[in-house]
């Protein structure tokens, strides 16, 4: 095993381990901040698809994670109020169902980055992170003045869904949910990176002439990698809505987008579980920072720009070493 | 319940129509001179600088504490502009400096990393209240324009004092050494460098020089704003929408971006609703054309983008 | 984070929250907005709520304050932190109606009692209420309707209104309508967070208004009261008492004079309870205290005479006891409607200027024993 793939386990092992020691020691709220890094890092691995193989810096995948999250709020809003989505031409009606919400938000998310994408592909470079974020406002702005699900204010789902055979109220239950979920994203990630479509991917990133040449089309390589980018961030976004049991437009906002790169180069890019470094120190870091101080915000952005300029790799880099960085 | 009401006038005169199209320039104007600073730095230095909103809130802050002080606007807009300048100069010389090699990626996150910190620090220093910046008696009140047209005098000033600046920019880009230089640096900054050009120092005036645009524009439209802190973040987006669409590099992109912009979000958020009321009852067709007119200039943006993917003015970036 | 939970856990040694079920104590949860945007709204609640505890120097009462930073999710994760961790009893201070949607509804069906001094928004006072829940400040449509009812006491026959398009905003505009009777020269919904009204004030201009009605929060306000000052227009405005408060009109200034506003408090406000207030406020902080300032304090108080009467371990005499709000509230009369939601004056304020500092003085009553129309929906 290389000295990344030890880091990794380790860092797995933790996430896993302090939530079952919090919940030896009736800690429920260190669980619910585990659950938190969990669901970030599986934002940030989808996010980790289209950056760091396909080399796409989108600014605008809060507009992915806030689908995800309404999709889970409209279903579960309708379930909960027994009113149909729709009755004609045919019944549709919500539902409190985990996977059928799952599925329906990476669904969606897909749609939408496949439009996104389709567009936002044809630029490349500043122009393609200027219109993702474009893209995240239209979504923001259309979520604030929407009135039918709340508007600014937000949906609230009263109780969490619920999944067969687990009682989803238990914080530990439903971190080892989000766990299991980031655990296959991650299995998933590592295989697309291997599998001839990852190598293809990363080359187009590197030398898109060579892949052109060999009768490959680069735009439908990173169309496809943004639309599995994407589903991915849908995902985390419906378990993240299902944590706060609340959707609101703030998840559509560009702060949310700005959030999910910094978890993933606070972490390291390419990294496998770059993310889910990066997510464990966000979430550290608010919690201690927010105690410190009233402008905490001042020390994550100083040591946001010490990451940039002196620690490249992110904290996984800086552990194992210039081994894959960027560019 | 209250009882039936009589529906308001429903119609556009010519004479409202002409002043909202006032109003789209005035504020595609003053979007120019936020577009104008940022399409400068990338198409010299390459680039995205995510922190060009908080030099805007610099700019009105600083106006702000000057004009409560001395009671002078104008000394209020020189204290703008130079402490946008010198917070651009520093910036540029203790981080954006060890950016330009970097990819986009690391620039948008330093970038934000300084939004961060400028936002915050300008509310430790100032507290989380919003500040009090007004326009000058001698630019306020209404003035009469031929058709019989009220205007204000002060957005009237806004628009003029715009359009100078744009004129001066592209004199200052064409005629002059320092335009010279850099029309060099955007086409060949090896060369340049090469010519015995100091470019580090060229760097740091560019930076400098966007940054008090940003800062101007910050303290202009502050007097009829509000000056606080994250004022600075929704100008910025509506600026990239802005270079998006002009061209990335392209001071003319950048002010025919800023216009249509202007004119789109202005002219969409009366003529959108008043679309809608004539198959909507009055509330729901004032809330639905005012959702779709938020989302217009994102559409806009899409269109030019799919139509030409540089943008309308963009070379080759 | 295995350091974090050492901390906590020494820190809740220290605490002795080993003890939190003793007798009498009550341990208060309040999360507020202190940092970015909108931060001055929660910093006057939580020193309005500090201020009253400490002239009550009540010793059962323990406080914890948390930033939610104005974001909905940083919102529900204080909150589960509060209920898990901390066990608190009480849970208080959000200032925006999306923030307390998030958090209220799954706190009191935890059990914990929420006291609201802020938001009021409709879904918690109809079919949403709930036992545990009270408001200390109004229900969201309040301000909107008595401003409708200064309209129909001043002769205004023809509104402009005005607000942003997001439920507060749509919610402002139903309630000026409920209790205003003229006619509407227009009706306009502008961009949330907008910052230029020029357009909409040309609208103003070509309509015939005799008055204009707005909501428009923070700055959006300052930027609409110094952007028609300039415009040369005089029709008579009104509005809530949000963009008028102590901390904003300093940034609005001359722009503001004059205008009309409604509030259900006021600094002038002449009863012992509030002059205490003021006094101490200002002594204090340093500063005049604003609206905000005045709701936390409301709240500590409401909180401090139900721990007099009962123990926050019996759940039904602690409701009762909040109910009977039998406090000097720093507004006068004080109780609550069915739907624990305030039945109280609501006063027009004119913005003033005092020395160098604007300010408000109350010119008359717009509503009387003011209630709220989601009564009816509320079965508790």
């Amino acid at each position: 095993m290389s000295r990344e793939g030890l880091i990794n386990a380790a860092l797995l092992a933790g996430l896993v381990a302090i939530p079952l020691w919090a919940w030896a020691g009736d800690e429920p709220f260190t669980i619910t901040l585990a659950t938190r890094v969990a669901i970030l890092a599986l934002a940030g691995v989808g996010l980790n698809i289209a950056l760091g193989l396909g080399g796409l810096v989108s600014l605008g995948h809060a507009a992915f994670f806030g689908i995800g999250g309404y999709a889970m709020g409209i279903l579960a809003s309708h379930a909960q109020a027994y009113d149909p989505i729709m009755e004609s031409p045919i019944l549709i009606e919500g539902t409190k169902l985990m996977p059928v919400i799952w599925i329906i938000a990476i669904v969606a998310a897909a749609l939408a980055a496949v439009v996104i994408g389709a567009l936002s592909l044809r630029t490349s470079g500043v122009y393609f992170i200027m219109i993702t974020l474009a893209f995240g406002q239209m979504f923001y702005f259309f979520s604030i003045s929407w009135p039918a699900y709340g508007g600014e204010d937000g949906l609230s789902i009263y109780l969490r869904n619920d999944f067969p055979g687990l009682n989803t109220l238990d914080p530990i239950q439903f971190f080892a949910i989000c766990m299991v979920l980031l655990l296959l994203a991650l299995w998933f990630n590592a295989r697309l990176a291997q599998s001839p479509f990852g190598l293809a991917l990363g080359a187009a990133r590197q030398a898109p002439r060579r892949v052109e040449t060999v009768g490959l089309s680069p735009f439908r390589l990173r169309l496809v990698a943004f639309v599995i980018s994407g589903a991915i961030t849908g995902l985390a976004g419906a378990l993240f809505a299902d944590l706060n049991r609340f959707v609101s437009p703030a998840m559509f906002s560009w702060q949310t987008s700005g959030e999910i790169i910094v978890l993933i180069i606070l972490g390291g890019v390419g990294r496998l579980c770059g993310p889910v470094a990066g997510a464990a120190l966000f979430i550290t870091l608010e919690h201690f920072l927010g105690e410190l101080s009233e402008f905490w915000h001042i020390y994550l952005g100083l040591l946001l720009l010490a990451v940039v300029l002196f620690a490249r790799g992110g904290i996984i880099g800086l552990l194992a070493g210039r081994a894959a960085t960027h560019d | 319940m209250p009882p039936a009401r009589i529906p308001g006038r429903r119609f556009v005169t010519i004479i409202l129509f002409i002043e909202q199209v006032l109003n789209g320039i005035q504020f595609g104007v003053m979007l120019f001179l936020m577009a104008a600073g940022l399409t400068l730095v990338f198409g010299v230095m390459g680039l995205i600088n995510l922190a060009h909103g908080s030099l805007y809130m610099v700019g009105a802050f600083a106006a702000a504490a000057v004009a409560t002080a001395t009671g002078s606007f104008l000394l209020a807009i020189a204290a703008a502009l130079a402490a946008a300048a010198a917070a651009g100069a520093i910036v540029e010389i203790v981080v954006i400096r060890r950016l330009y090699a970097r990819d986009h990626l690391d620039q948008v996150l330093a970038t934000f990393a300084l939004i961060l910190i400028f936002s915050e620090g300008v509310r430790w220093i100032f507290g989380s209240f919003p500040l009090y910046l007004d326009i000058p008696a001698y630019l306020s009140g209404p003035v009469s324009l031929p058709g019989g047209i009220e205007y204000p005098r002060y957005r009237l000033a806004l628009i003029g004092v715009g359009l100078s600046i744009a004129a001066g920019l592209f004199w200052l880009i064409s005629r002059t050494r320092l335009g010279v230089r850099i029309r060099a640096g955007e086409s060949d900054r090896e060369m340049i460098a090469a010519l015995g050009v100091d470019i580090s120092r060229l760097y740091t005036v560019v930076f400098a020089l966007g940054a008090a645009l940003a800062g101007l524009a910050g303290a202009l439209v502050g007097a009829i704003q509000s000056v606080q802190v994250g004022m600075g973040e929704p100008v910025l987006i509506l600026a990239f929408v802005v270079i998006v669409i002009g061209g990335i590099g392209s001071i003319k992109g950048a002010l025919i971006g800023s216009i249509l912009v202007g004119l789109t979000d202005t002219l969409g958020g009366v003529l959108l609703p008043e679309v809608f009321r004539l198959f909507m009852d009055n509330s729901a067709a004032s809330s639905t054309g005012a959702a779709l007119a938020s989302m217009l200039i994102y559409i806009l943006m899409a269109v030019v983008l799919v139509w030409r993917p540089q943008g309308l003015f963009g070379g080759t970036a | 984070m295995r350091m974090k939970s050492l901390i906590a856990a020494a820190c809740m040694a220290v605490a002795g929250v080993g003890a939190a079920s003793a007798e009498g104590k009550v341990k208060v949860g309040m999360i507020t907005t202190l940092s970015g945007g909108g931060a001055g709204l929660g910093i006057d609640v939580r020193d309005g709520f500090l201020l009253a505890a400490k002239m009550a120097g009540n010793d059962d009462l323990e406080i914890v304050v948390e930033d939610d930073q104005r974001k909905p999710d940083i919102a529900v994760q204080l909150a589960d932190k509060m209920i898990q961790s901390e066990k608190v009893d009480v849970l208080t201070g959000i200032i925006w109606s999306n923030l307390a949607m998030a958090v209220v509804p799954a706190a009191t069906a935890q059990g914990k009692f929420y006291l609201s001094p802020n938001a009021g928004p409709s879904a918690l006072a109809g079919k949403g209420c709930h036992a545990n829940y009270y408001n200390v400040a109004w229900q969201n449509d309040n301000l909107h309707e008595a401003a409708g009812g200064y309209a129909n006491s001043a002769g205004f026959e023809n509104s402009f209104i005005l607000a942003p398009n997001y439920p507060a905003g749509q919610d402002a505009l139903t309630g000026y309508k409920r209790i205003y009777d003229g006619a509407l020269a227009g009706e306009v919904f502008t961009k949330l967070g907008q910052k230029d009204y020029a357009s909409e004030i040309a609208q103003i201009r070509a309509s015939d208004a005799d008055s204009i009605f707005f909501f428009l929060p923070g700055g959006m306000g300052i930027s609409f009261l110094k952007q028609y000052a300039d415009s040369g227009l005089d029709i008579p405005v009104v509005g809530p008492a949000f963009s008028f408060d102590q901390g904003i009109l300093q940034a609005v200034g001359d722009a503001a004079l004059g205008v009309k506003n409604t509030s259900q408090w006021n600094k002038d406000i002449d009863n012992p309870a509030n002059k205490a207030f003021v006094e101490a406020f200002q002594a204090e902080y340093g500063r005049l205290p604003s609206l905000y300032a005045s709701q936390g304090f409301d709240t500590a108080n409401l909180l401090l005479s139900a721990m007099d009467k009962a123990d926050i371990g019996d759940a039904e005499a602690f409701r009762a006891a909040l109910r009977e709000a039998d406090f000097d509230s720093t507004r006068g009369d004080f109780e609550f409607a069915a739907n624990n939601h305030p039945v109280q004056d609501i006063y027009v304020r004119e913005v003033i200027k005092e020395g160098d500092v604007y300010t408000n003085k109350i010119i008359g009553v717009a509503l009387e024993d003011h209630s709220n129309v989601y009564v009816d929906e509320c079965e508790m």
